[in-house]
């Protein structure tokens, strides 16, 4: 199958990581002094938060940097950070960010079952090995209508299953993330039937997009964004994005999905961002772009069949009817 | 030394300013760009909660009038009841202008489409009539109907906590909280000492 991709962004347009945070500091500095300006207090408390998690954590080597959101202007690290969606630490958005601390994301190891001719326990750094981590600027689009753009460390999820040699009974990829109550306090309610599962046909799966993401904005991923090791799907919807990842499997029959367990008829199993097919309760037309300027008179954006990545996946859904098959 | 009902009067500016202490906090997140990462989200969702706590606070008005013997509970209800319409209203607002931005083709769309956005705004447009009619005026002009159409915030409290328990993904356990106040507020109005006393003498007629 022919992939298609954007044309690469010229190296020289990838804004350098020194050029950035400096941008970042220019902008904190001006925000303090409009602040200041504004109510005449102090350094606000985010901030520092932003600046000590973002320097602490251990930089990645990037061996190559793709722009897939077209430029767009990305989402802040502090929001990314600290507004999204893990119920295992919490349902609320600010939750994750609260309560993942106690959460150790190393030592970490991988089951790797089913229908493939290696299988078995592997390490972290099993997994990693030989893997080049590059940055990709993905959007991405949460099912409540709200949307970020992204710049993710990682290496694509093809180059993974392949090393396992999938078998020709292998359709579909299953996933799982870890359960751990002791270290997740959000698992003490049952939100959902945990542990939490994911799944992809495996074309899918193969397809270049599909990144394991390792890292995010230059850095290691924190544990509140799935640490030590996630999936990221940019044309599916966020809750696609396993985090976490303690088992892939490859499976026959298409695999349970916790959020299509959970509501059927709100959650498909594809869960392609798709404007013509609303959610029951939001609709899926435009979307709320987050911490990228703009706050709170920020134009909503209208929403791309496939987050904007049809050029690249669309054939992968074929002759499918994607009402049905949401 | 007050009479009560001084009292009463002498809270009255107090409380006043006391229901305007969750708007001033939201105001104030705002100018200092405290909102989170979706500020739109918080302002709505903040500005719902508290239409929906001060609807239950003006529920709770004439159970305490029962329970404390203190009749004065009732001279507030009148102004809870419009900060319940004042805080809806700016939720509403939040809504249609932050939210959808003037989508016009989509706010229709979405009202008559999705049920807790319908039940939601038809909790709005129920509070409309009570708002206008809850002056002194309106009252004596109303007569035994007054109270007749007032009794429609018992629906407005049902559709705003469906509201509520409709939006959220799958984490119930606060909608299901503000349902458990409702409904303490209204088996709390159930006329239970006619009941107690009436099953008395059936009990024990003693001679």
């Amino acid at each position: 199958m022919l992939i298609k991709r954007p044309d690469d962004i010229a190296a020289a347009e990838i804004t350098d990581e020194s050029v950035y945070l400096g941008r970042r500091r220019l902008l904190r500095t001006l925000g303090l002094a409009g602040s200041a300006l504004l109510v005449g207090c102090g350094q606000k408390q985010g901030n520092t938060d932003a600046k000590a998690e973002t320097d602490s954590s251990p930089t990645l080597d990037l061996a190559r940097k793709t722009d897939y959101a077209n430029g767009e202007a990305q989402t802040s690290f502090k929001d990314a950070t600290h507004y999204n969606n893990y119920y295992e630490f919490g349902t609320d958005k600010s939750d994750p960010a609260q309560n993942a601390g106690k959460f150790q994301p190393k030592p970490w190891s991988v089951e790797i079952a089913g229908h493939a001719e290696v299988t078995g326990s592997f390490t972290l750094e099993d997994i990693l090995k030989g893997q080049s981590i590059e940055e990709r600027v993905y959007r991405m689009r949460c099912v409540e209508g709200w949307s970020m753009v992204i710049p993710w460390a990682g290496f694509s999820l093809a180059d993974l299953l392949k090393r396992f040699k999938p078998t020709a009974q292998a359709k579909y990829v299953a996933f799982t993330t870890v359960n751990r109550p002791a270290q997740m306090p959000g698992l003490s309610y049952a939100a959902l039937d945990w542990p939490y599962r994911e799944g992809l046909r495996i074309d899918e799966a193969m397809n270049p997009l599909a990144l394991l993401a390792t890292g995010m904005y230059g850095r290691e991923l924190p544990n509140q964004n799935g640490a030590p090791l996630r999936l990221v799907l940019p044309w599916k919807y966020g809750f696609k994005g396993i985090k976490s990842i303690v088992k892939i499997e490859f499976v026959e029959r298409q695999p349970r999905t916790s959020w299509n367990d959970a509501a059927a008829n709100e959650y498909g199993f594809y869960s392609n961002v798709n404007p013509d097919v609303d959610h029951p309760r939001w609709s899926q037309k435009t979307e709320r772009r987050i911490g990228a300027g703009g706050g709170l008179f920020a134009p909503r954006i209208e929403t791309k069949p496939f987050n904007g990545y049809a050029e690249q996946v669309a054939s992968l859904y074929a002759g499918m009817d994607l009402h049905q098959n949401f | 030394m007050w009479k009560p009902r001084d009292r009463a009067a002498a809270l009255k500016p107090l409380v006043f300013l006391l229901c305007l202490a969750p708007i001033a906090w939201l105001l104030w997140r705002l100018l200092n760009n405290d909102l989170g990462a979706d500020p739109v989200a918080e302002l709505e969702h903040r500005s719902g909660d508290w239409a929906l706590r001060f609807l239950l606070i003006t529920l709770a008005m004439t159970p305490l009038r029962r329970i404390t013997g203190w009749a004065q509970w009732i001279r507030f209800r009148r102004m809870l009841g419009l900060f319940v319409f004042f805080y809806a209203s700016v939720h509403l607002a939040v809504y249609l202008s932050l939210d959808l931005q003037g989508l016009w083709t989509q706010i229709f769309a979405e009202i008559i489409k999705r049920p807790y956005i319908t039940v939601g705004f038809s909790a709005w447009l129920l509070l409309l009539p009570l708002t206008i009619t809850s002056t002194k005026g309106m009252m004596r002009r109303l007569g035994r109907n007054w109270g007749r159409l007032h009794k429609l915030i018992y629906l407005i409290g049902v559709l705003a906590v469906l509201h509520f328990y409709w939006l959220v993904k799958k984490d119930v356990r606060e909608p299901l909280i503000y349902a458990a106040v409702l409904a303490l507020l209204f088996a709390l109005r159930l006329p239970w000492k006619r009941w107690l006393t009436a099953a008395k003498p059936a009990a024990a007629p003693r001679t």
